[in-house]
């Protein structure tokens, strides 16, 4: 039986995910490869994605975006005023909530250690040694 | 049919039963991944009771977690199984991301479309995300997991101090976490609540009807950050009075009290009242028995 994914990570998560393996000073960001990523729709809410803006890291998100080739006009530098523009925070929510990575892997910067990205959903289980 | 959906797990059952259990008070070991396997998962999932009261749950959790009025919040849900207390999430227009160490429950929290994020995760490993990231945390019937020790390098204090701790700076500043967990004795909530204080929470236990067997439930709320006035417990003689809780049902065929407090006229109270009266002023005064007060017959 072929089961559709409706599951997803989206780049929202991934800005906040990091590694906690044992001896890993920098487990963040975690580098997605992804093989498979779909676009869906969720409904705009401009407050939401206006009070998240300054918890994610905007650099992490723009490679992130660049990286899955969803990049689109979203400019590298976050503008001052980016709570006043609803243009502005339309990409955003488009780039957080709307793009979802389905298969592919997060990588750990600094040992390289894989955590692979099944069905939408990241294997972030450590084995007994990492802990 | 039962047997091939039970032959992966019992297979890693008869593997840990081998093991000598090292942690006595921590009850059965049972390999906390594979105790829902797919068909005990869609079980779970599909009894309405249970859905039922899982959303009861996560409705009276959120309650506690006292977020910003008509604010869309980004919650973490530990050991969000099947997104049962997720959808209520959902529902109530928060944006979440659940936590479970089983594949086979979040594989039906997929069929079921479920809005959050899910992650694949062992609580006791560490909460995998950066600081300040969620407003508000929840977690159903999920914690006393941590507190079994399926593994003889498991060590339940750690593991619970290791979640709490990255719990805590996971949380953003003056947010809550509530967990809504049956504690097995006494021990084990000691054990819970005490390295969550090491992990440097603040608050405590609110006990929902603290005098109903069936009803009693309890749940933990922690705060990040800032000393919160600690929630009171529904169904509890603390509550304010003239707040109902329940409707009280009496067998009095008077509806009425009287405003002033005093028995309504010529009612069997009344009657008894004024035979207690007129004893006291030393009046000869019929005894009381089962007559006293009797409904008559109108022609009587």
């Amino acid at each position: 039986m072929l089961l559709l994914s409706y599951l997803r990570m989206k780049l929202l998560t991934h800005n906040m995910l990091t590694s906690h393996v044992k001896g890993v000073t920098k487990g963040y960001p975690l580098l997605i490869k992804a093989t498979e990523v779909k676009l869906t729709d969720v409904d705009f809410n401009s407050e939401f994605v206006s009070r998240m803006i300054p918890k994610i890291e905007w650099s992490v998100l723009v490679e992130a975006a660049d990286t899955l080739g969803h990049l689109n006009d979203l400019p590298r530098d976050l503008p001052p005023d980016y709570e006043s523009s609803e243009d502005f925070l339309r990409k955003v929510h488009h780039v957080l909530l709307e793009v979802e990575v389905l298969e592919g892997n997060l990588k750990c910067p600094e040992s390289g250690r894989e955590f692979p990205i099944t069905k939408g959903v990241p294997n972030m289980l450590l084995n007994e040694d990492e802990v | 049919m039962l047997h091939l959906n039970l032959q992966t797990s019992l297979f890693t059952l008869f593997t840990c039963w081998t093991e000598k259990d090292a942690f006595g008070i921590f009850g059965v070991n049972v390999y906390m991944a594979e105790y829902y396997n797919e068909e005990e998962a869609r079980k779970y999932t599909q009894n309405s009771r249970m859905i039922e009261i899982q959303s009861q749950m996560s409705e009276r959790a959120v309650e506690l977690l006292s977020l910003p009025e008509n604010q869309s919040c980004f919650l973490l849900d530990i050991g969000c199984g099947s997104g049962l207390s997720g959808d209520y999430l959902s529902e109530e227009g928060h944006y979440w991301v659940g936590l479970d160490i089983s594949t086979a429950m979040l594989d039906v929290a997929r069929e079921r479309e479920v809005e959050g994020d899910l992650v694949l995760a062992d609580m006791g490993h560490g909460v995998p995300f950066r600081a300040g990231t969620f407003d508000g945390c929840i977690s159903i019937s999920a914690l006393q997991w941590l507190c079994n020790a399926d593994k003889k390098s498991h060590s339940p204090p750690r593991r619970l101090y290791r979640f709490f701790s990255t719990l805590y700076s996971s949380l953003a500043r003056g947010s809550r976490a509530v967990f809504q967990i049956y504690p097995e004795n006494s021990d084990q909530l000691e054990l819970i609540t005490s390295q969550a204080m090491k992990a440097g929470f603040t608050g405590g236990m609110v006990v929902d009807y603290p005098n109903s067997a069936k009803a009693k439930k309890f749940f933990l709320c922690l705060f990040v950050g800032v000393s919160g006035a600690l929630p009171k417990g529904l169904g509890s003689e603390t509550v304010e009075k003239g707040v109902a809780h329940q409707a009280m049902f009496t067998g009095e065929r008077t509806r009425f009290k009287n405003l002033k407090g005093k028995s309504l006229k010529k009612s069997k109270d009344w009657i008894l009242e004024k035979k207690e009266r007129r004893r006291r002023q030393g009046r000869e005064v019929r005894a009381d028995t089962k007559y006293t007060g009797r409904q008559r017959k109108a022609r009587f």
